[in-house]
């Protein structure tokens, strides 16, 4: 499966995330984020760009307490609940969030 | 060591009691599944509470090893990922000396913060399990 943004081609998996994690770019976040009916706002971005950060650094996307618990000591605590992540990704943070940010599904991810 | 793999039949009097779990780690990282498959696995179990130990044996100590290089091998490097299990609370990680000896490695050539174990601390610890599982 594959979308295509100003002639340029992205491969999917079967569950429409990214394959190639280096392809990953706005136009892509911005292309699945509509898919996955999610309006993009400053606050969502920052949590995309927070998991890119974590994917760089450890080569995982985080399990979702891991997450939160992680986005509560860089953002603030008010950040850091499921509540706050479950109010911007409604349909489950690490799988909605981790799709848009171009990373795979989480390990234990069901 | 009560039982050899994961307890399906969970007993009345033990249900709910947080269980001693060791990992143990005897292969080099890149070659075969083990070690990833290991990693996933710990990764995996950090949701579940329980008391989550990893042992660092033989060629396992390969798997710590600071800078490794996959590129040539078309492998991700997942050894970052180590790195990680601070997050999943994770955080007692042991290393076999004479398997560290052996290959001319110290702590100092390794990702993560570990405790070093003589032979026979390693046995001891494994003695003190409820459940080993070995990669």
């Amino acid at each position: 499966m594959s979308f295509e943004i100003n002639g340029k081609t992205y491969e999917t998996d079967e569950e429409g995330y990214l394959i190639n994690l280096s392809e990953w770019d706005e136009e892509a976040a911005k292309y699945l984020a509509k898919e996955e009916k999610v309006d993009m706002t400053d606050n969502h971005w920052e949590v995309i760009n927070f998991l890119r950060e974590y994917y760089n650094d450890y080569q995982i996307a985080p399990a979702i307490r891991v997450l939160t618990k992680a986005i509560g000591k860089k953002l603030g605590p008010e950040k850091g609940s499921n509540k706050y992540l479950y109010e911007l990704f409604p349909y489950g943070p690490a799988k909605q969030a981790c799709k848009i940010a171009g990373l795979p599904k989480p390990t234990g991810c069901i | 060591m009560t039982e050899s793999t994961g307890g399906i039949e969970v007993e009345e009097e033990t249900a709910g009691r947080v269980k001693k779990f060791m990992f143990v780690n005897r292969k080099a990282p890149y070659g075969t599944i083990y070690a990833l498959e290991g990693l996933e696995v710990v990764l995996i179990s950090a949701a579940f509470d329980q008391d989550v130990s990893l042992a660092f044996v033989d060629d396992g100590v390969y798997e710590l090893v600071k800078g490794q290089a996959t590129k040539g091998i078309d492998v991700k490097n997942f050894s970052p990922t180590y790195r990680a299990l601070e997050g999943y609370d994770i955080e007692k990680l042991y290393v076999d000396a004479e398997s560290l000896k052996a290959r001319g490695l110290t702590e100092e050539n390794l990702i993560v913060p570990v405790e070093v174990l003589s032979n026979e601390e390693m046995a001891d610890l494994m003695a003190a399990q409820d459940v080993v599982i070995s990669f």
